[in-house]
């Protein structure tokens, strides 16, 4: 009996370690896995894992954006709307430049694409001027956008879906397929792979956790604290204004309201993958992970028939269980300094 | 005997932090607990306040074997401690403070007026001069740990556990506090007080118990332990002595020159100073005279509003860190968690903060991980850093290797000039040996090192020259012969007073 407990002692002890080490995003992966295939007879097909893939692309390039304000110490709560405002300002543009001119497709493309980010982009300058130059709490500063964002891209649209696009747009960037792989999944792989370079294979992203980690430090060292916090703002709402075109392109229409889930979506995908709140810690490649688990969770529910107004319980109480698992994790950190 | 230890273990996973302890604490004296940073001086006084409980062994107290389970079980027996993270609610007053907890009341209802009584009361008894009605975050440093202490007096006391209490006090705080402790010891209380200072425990120390890697190696008398015996005692080797040998003063080429420097916040005021290459020179002064401040507005971190700043022939006034640290010129701050590292981050990492732009950590615009990762091994080789792994996290250090990481930033780039601020607070005697000999040898590589102080004999034994700051003013420069203990005291004070 002795040894049944030591052996259960040492077990207990390596799933501890493993919990330290990963954090809880491998055991909720597992968990969601089991009980979905369980569940229902679909879910572990290649078929529908691609389409896990397909949906999450949105979330994902929405959730590393989201995880360079956080890594800074702050986050970014406009991220809906910055989706939003990039998704009618570029199908108004380009709707409106199809029109003038409808033998140049892919000029009014072009254009729409470029208006779209550039009007989402637009909101993060804002944001970070604020947070970096006026020390705005980036609470406040991102709520206060979020509500400035919507009230523009509803009063550009008037509440109604922005029609007039190319076929040509959707095809191509929301249904179209390079070599079997959606163009959606490519370009999110693209940015991932951009900004994996970014942040550990040049200074600037060093720079970016430092920043979250000691600003007070990072000053000291050399680092511009402020342009590197405009820079994060800036580059989160990029990240979030290509997303919002891309479903812009999915869905054929631009709309004031999709992305009201995202700020959620985006800070639980970052915090489940061991992103701290309190900045200065987390990976990339963590955070493409959570995001697709919560697009797993979600396939899952729908393959079980839970229904939509459930699912957004299971969103919030998997996010707070998240931060909860993190508390425990700092308290086994601590007992376990070697 | 007021309190014992009988072979006390403490265990955490993978590690034992306190092997078979025996110490004892008689009525009326001072204690000293005294070892390097993670002998398990921590562990034991935890355990003594009730904080931590023993994985083997036993407490007694005046004869009973007891059991703690709270800080508030120990508290009811009199057994309090002050640790060095205060436990003070800074929004709230010294007298809510006081009682937080405990506070006075009849039913669910408050006795505000029985709390002011009471709490006016222990200050008095202590001789504390602060209002009870002030807010704690208007107390200066020294006055919150008199809060502090006070809280022990809530309930009768009898032991008093102080973590290194003098770390961030001036000398004259520190005298009151010894008073105090004086006090203390004749009513009979015994104290168990954590110190690295040599000083101190010449001054209130009545015994001394070195730890060592959680093994208690032994109990001397205050009186009659020398220096040398302690520091060999808690290292396990004879580390020499604590500072090198002085160099004569070289004849570096000017560096920077400071003229009539004035900082917008007033905290310097009219200050004018100069250092010249393969120098050290102290900046000594009591906390808030300048001494810092003027650096670092020479670095950048600090608004200037009148003077001038010439680092190598060319006005810097004004420049900001970044383009200060290209020109090779570094500030390394005294506090470690809130300016100097991230302590999340790897030691790795930290060293390399200064220096990102440059070789050997990047090329171009890209990092070159392998080469900064060899570098940050040297690195840690060069200081010794203890244990020796680059990708742990900073606060995962104890303090002495904690400001190795930092130290370690000086030899990132080609500095010229290193100003370190407090390089020793917190540090334990071995270590402080090393980061003495690591700034003289960069002094003698021909750096100018501008090393700022609180700890006079630091000053003393380091320096070329020194500038003696009060009040935001340069008091007195001193160097050769003149630069003793009692020149540069002499200049700490009002000119009026002294």
């Amino acid at each position: 009996m002795t040894r049944d407990r030591t052996a259960g002692h040492a077990a207990s002890l390596i799933l501890k370690r493993a919990f330290v080490k990963l954090g809880i995003l491998p055991f909720l992966l597992l968990a969601a896995l089991l009980i979905f295939t369980l569940m229902s007879e679909n879910f572990l097909t290649i078929r529908n894992l691609t389409n896990v893939f397909r949906q999450s692309v949105y979330l994902t390039i929405v959730s590393i954006g989201q995880m360079l304000a956080l890594l800074t110490g702050g986050f970014d709560l406009s991220v809906g709307t910055i989706l939003a405002l990039a998704s009618v300002a570029g199908a108004m543009a380009m709707a409106s430049a199809y029109a003038a001119m409808p033998e140049a497709i892919w000029l009014a493309i072009t254009i729409g694409c470029l208006a779209g980010v550039a009007a989402g982009t637009l909101i993060g300058v804002v944001n970070g001027v604020g947070v970096a130059f006026f020390s705005v709490s980036p609470f406040m500063m991102s709520l206060g956008m979020a509500s400035v964002g919507f009230g523009v891209a509803l009063y550009l649209t008037g509440g109604v879906p922005v029609y007039g696009m190319p076929v040509e747009f959707g095809d191509t960037f929301g249904f179209g397929e390079v070599m079997g792989v959606p163009v959606p999944v490519l370009v999110a792989a693209l940015l991932v792979l951009a900004l994996y370079i970014f942040l550990y294979r040049t200074p600037y992203g060093r720079h970016l956790y430092a920043v979250g980690g000691n600003l007070k430090a990072a000053s000291l060292s050399g680092i511009n604290t402020r342009v590197t916090l405009l820079f994060t703002y800036v580059l989160c709402a990029f990240l979030a204004a290509v997303a919002g075109i891309l479903l812009t392109a999915r869905l054929d229409t631009g709309e004031a309201n999709i992305g009201a889930s995202m700020p959620l979506e985006s800070i639980a995908a970052c915090v489940i993958a061991g992103v701290s709140l309190r900045g200065g810690t987390g990976r990339l490649e963590n955070v493409v992970l959570g995001a697709l688990f919560i697009g797993l969770v979600q396939n899952g529910m729908n393959l079980a028939r839970i229904e939509s107004y459930l699912q957004t319980v299971v969103l919030g109480a998997l996010l707070i269980l998240a931060v909860i698992a993190d508390q425990i994790r700092l308290t086994y950190v601590a007992t376990l300094k070697d | 005997m007021l309190v014992a230890t009988d072979s006390i273990t403490k265990d955490y996973p993978g590690v034992r932090a306190l092997n078979d302890v025996n110490l004892d604490l008689r009525a009326g004296e001072v204690h000293v607990l005294f070892g390097e940073n993670g002998a398990g001086k921590s562990t034991l006084i935890s355990i003594l306040a009730g904080a931590e409980r023993p994985t083997s062994g036993t407490l007694q107290f005046r004869g009973q074997q007891i059991v703690l389970h709270s800080v508030n079980d120990a508290r009811q027996l009199g057994i309090s401690a002050v640790f060095q993270e205060f436990s003070l609610i800074p929004q709230m007053t010294v007298e809510e403070n006081l009682f937080l907890g405990a506070e006075p009341r009849t039913g669910v209802f408050l006795e505000r007026r029985r709390s002011r009584e009471s709490a006016r009361g222990i200050l008095v008894e202590l001789d504390f001069p602060i209002d009870p009605a002030t807010r704690v975050d208007q107390l200066t440093r020294a006055e919150q740990q008199m809060v502090e202490i006070a809280k022990a007096f809530r309930s009768d006391l009898s032991v008093l556990i102080l973590d290194e209490p003098t770390a961030s006090l001036t000398n004259h705080e520190s005298d009151k506090l010894f008073a105090l402790i004086d006090d203390l010891t004749r009513r009979g209380i015994g104290i168990v007080y954590i110190t690295h200072r040599m000083g101190e425990i010449r001054r209130i120390g009545d015994r001394i118990s070195v730890l060592r890697d959680g093994i208690l190696i032994d109990t001397l008398d205050a009186g009659t332990a020398s220096e040398s015996d302690l520091v060999r005692l808690m290292t396990g080797r004879d580390v020499g002595k604590i500072f090198p040998d002085r160099t004569p003063k070289p004849a570096g080429e000017n560096l920077l020159t400071i003229t009539g420097l004035t900082t917008r916040d007033g905290t310097v005021l009219r200050a004018s100073i100069k250092v010249n290459a393969g120098e050290i020179l102290g900046l000594a002064g009591l906390v808030g005279s300048g001494k810092s401040e003027v650096l670092q507005a020479a670095f950048g971190a600090r608004a200037i509003s009148e003077g001038q700043v010439l680092y190598r022939d060319h006005d810097t006034t004004g420049r900001d860190p970044k383009r200060n640290i290209n020109d090779g010129f570094l500030y390394l701050p005294p506090d470690r968690r809130l300016e100097g590292l991230i302590m999340m981050r790897p030691a790795r990492e930290n060293m390399a903060l200064a220096a990102l732009d440059v070789s050997p950590f990047s090329r171009g615009a890209w990092l070159t991980p392998r080469r900064e990762k060899r570098m940050a091994e040297d690195l840690a080789d060069r200081l010794n850093l203890q244990p020796r792994q680059i990708e742990r996290p900073a606060g995962m250090f104890s303090g002495g290797n904690q400001q190795k990481v930092m130290l370690a930033r000086s030899l990132t780039r080609e500095f010229r000039l290193i100003v370190y601020d407090e390089p020793t607070v917190g540090v334990d005697v071995g270590t402080r040996a090393a980061i003495y000999r690591f700034i003289v040898e960069l002094a003698q590589g021909g750096m100018a090192v501008i090393l700022i102080s609180s700890d006079l004999s630091e000053i003393i034994h380091l320096s070329h020259r020194a500038y003696v700051f009060h009040r935001g003013q340069v008091q007195a420069e001193l160097s050769g012969e003149d630069l003793t203990e009692e020149s540069v005291l002499a200049n700490f004070f009002d000119r009026e007073a002294a």
